[in-house]
């Protein structure tokens, strides 16, 4: 783990070693995080909920692909195909079977962990871009399965999902949502760091690393690749058929290329190799759309184009990942980075030399 | 005989797409996932060209054909030559940022209708009979255009300085550029032509079936197709071109017109399972685990 960022904070059992939140300052900052998360759905009104929702839901996914791409180095453009794979079992579950969540959701894990054999197998042999290729070629089969199943079953604009159950209670208020939701993001982020604390994490980042020097150290690679894609597939295809019932529609054109897209920029965005940037950048993303369109109502622009806000959006959106690809390589995570030694440093400007 | 006519055109529509995507990664080691973009913004050069100077349509192909040059110089200019040195994932992530980009602001600037340029230009798609089967008259431009760019990429790489100077900067970027190739320049000229072959499938396509939004996703479909060839080897590109092409046209025919979206990218995946460098490709570039 990192360095204590407080002075006079020495660690002098080992459990203090292992723990996630070290100050005083820090437990403080987290508790009062808590509290403002709880007490978001009753504060926001609709739009920022959903808004929030989106964001939650959204950072599932993010993580994982994190996960594999800025932890184990693997480059997947099949994000969208995995979370459509998710989104489909499930609806096709609940159509053919009328299965219920606690069903659907195991099954959609052990669709994606499987599917993340299929996408892995090839980074066994390729690298860099041949694997982001492979994993695309396998996203547009994925997306032509789920497709042709909705054709010829006759769901040609989609899958209809009854929203979960349990008992007589259904999970369908905007509010619920969010707090299933918030329980799914956060034991997922839990895991993600716990895990890269792991032997696995270790081994994955030892991989992105350099692979010869892992497979010297006693890593398989092999088997850390395919645990990384089985792992991250898993979790996205939780997400995808969690999506799948939060919108309760389930349709191929949801999963375009675009989604992928923006997936990989959510992690570019936020900052490889950080899970906290996954989340910014997920909520940057997310709230983006909803952003400009706000300003091209002030702007007074929206009435007169309201036709082509999509378009808006999709300039602006490659825009803003063009310049911070350019210009901020890093992403927000830098930015918050470079902030926190600003202040931590306070009047120096770099660290001091010897530490 | 008439399934053969439609490979040949499809497969010169890929192989003219693809040399794009060979071009640029050959000599600078970056995928331009911008491609189909790029394309269609040369086809809509054309259209903008086609109502502008409607009395001299060659004129009109003429200009449309420099714009496509200087947009592709333009992009690298722009944008590519930061990436210059960049990691794998941060350059195709910029082509692929460029791509939404300029997806967004061709919307903005020409809407989402189709358009038909071949009709502005005041000629018609007249077709005429081979044998026993029927090409048209874009398709046939599209099979010879395609023969004529090759022929001319061949040409050019083999037998000119320029041509020298690329293949070297492909070959090791460091030593080119200590004997004094200028990479920019050579970079610069790589996007610039690939951007020109490009426009060309582009502007044919669109003279063929109309401009719309469907053309990136034909540009995305041949990518492919430079793979199974082989991504830096341009005559590699015209055979897998055929090859994805006759799979394609006759899984359609045969088994199931739905199949024609993932056809390339299944031979695409066979492809990479058993000899990822593609058919022509120099092993040794692939940086294999």
């Amino acid at each position: 783990m990192s360095a204590p960022r407080a002075s006079g904070y020495l660690r002098t059992r080992y459990a203090q070693d292992y723990a996630l939140l070290e100050t005083r300052t820090q437990k403080a900052c987290a508790l009062a995080f808590a509290v403002l998360l709880a007490a978001y759905p009753f504060l926001a009104g609709p739009l920022a909920l959903d808004l929030a929702n989106q964001v939650l839901l959204g950072s599932i996914g993010a993580v994982a692909l994190m996960l594999l791409t800025g932890y184990a180095g693997q480059i997947s453009l099949g994000h969208a195909g995995l979370l459509a794979a998710g989104a489909f079992t499930g609806g096709i579950l609940f159509k053919e079977l009328g299965a219920p969540f606690w069903i659907t959701l195991p099954a959609a894990a052990l669709v994606g962990a499987g599917l993340g054999i299929a996408f892995g197998l090839p980074s066994l042999r390729l690298r860099g871009l041949y694997l982001a290729v492979s994993t695309l070629a396998l996203h547009f089969i994925v997306i032509h399965a789920g497709a042709e199943y909705e054709t010829r079953r006759g769901f040609s604009t989609g899958i209809v999902i009854d929203p979960p159950k349990i008992g007589d209670w259904v999970l369908r208020d905007a509010r619920a949502w969010y707090f299933v939701l918030l329980a799914f993001a956060l034991a997922n982020l839990l895991f993600a760091l716990n895990l890269l604390r792991s032997r696995t994490g270790r081994a994955w980042r030892a991989v992105h690393g350099r692979e010869a020097v892992a497979e010297a150290l006693g890593i398989s690679v092999r088997r850390a690749k395919l645990a990384a894609f089985v792992v991250s597939s898993a979790i996205t295809a939780i997400a995808g058929c969690l999506f799948a019932y939060y919108r309760g529609f389930v349709s191929a054109e949801a999963f375009s290329l675009y989604l992928t897209i923006q997936y990989v920029a959510m992690i570019i965005i936020g900052g490889m190799g950080s899970l906290l940037g996954a989340v910014l950048g997920t909520a940057f993303v997310t709230v983006f759309p909803y952003a400009i369109e706000a300003l091209m109502r002030v702007g007074g622009l929206a009435e007169r184009l309201s036709s082509i806000v999509f378009a808006v959006n999709y300039a602006a959106f490659g825009l803003v990942m063009l310049l911070f690809l350019v210009f901020e390589p890093q992403g927000l995570v830098g930015i918050w980075r470079r902030i926190q030694e600003w202040f931590l440093l306070w009047p120096f400007k770099q660290r001091p030399l010897s530490k | 005989m008439q399934l053969f006519v439609n490979i040949a055109v499809l497969a010169s529509i890929y192989a003219l797409i693809c040399c794009g995507y060979v071009l640029i990664y050959r000599v600078s080691r970056v995928l331009s996932l911008a491609h189909g973009e790029l394309m269609m913004l040369a086809a809509y050069g054309l259209y903008a060209t086609a109502s502008l100077f409607s009395q001299h349509p060659l004129l009109a192909v003429a200009v449309a054909a420099g714009l496509a040059l200087a947009v592709g110089a333009a992009v690298y200019a722009a944008l590519m030559w930061r990436m210059t040195g960049e990691s794998v994932l941060a350059a195709v992530l910029a082509t692929i940022a460029l791509g939404i980009l300029l997806r967004g602001l061709m919307v903005l600037a020409f809407g989402t209708q189709t358009q038909y340029p071949l009709r502005d230009l005041g000629w018609a798609n007249a077709s005429f009979a081979v044998g026993s089967a029927r090409i048209s008259g874009v398709g046939a431009a599209l099979v010879l255009g395609t023969a004529l760019v090759y022929g001319g990429l061949f040409a050019f790489l083999r037998g000119t300085r320029w041509g020298l100077r690329m293949r070297a900067a492909g070959q090791n970027p460091l030593l080119a550029a200590q004997r004094g190739v200028r990479l920019h320049g050579i970079y610069a000229l790589a996007w610039a032509l690939a951007t020109f072959t490009g426009g060309m499938a582009g502007m044919l396509i669109a003279c063929d079936a109309g401009l719309e939004g469907t053309l990136v996703t034909i540009g995305l479909k041949a990518f492919p197709a430079a793979l199974v060839g082989g991504l830096d080897s341009l005559l590699g590109a015209l055979i897998g071109s055929l090859i994805v092409a006759g799979a394609e046209v006759l899984l359609i025919h045969y088994v199931d017109p739905l199949l024609s979206d993932v056809v390339p990218f299944l031979v695409l995946l066979a492809m990479l399972v058993l000899r990822p460098w593609g058919l022509f490709g120099s092993r040794e570039e692939l940086d294999r685990v």
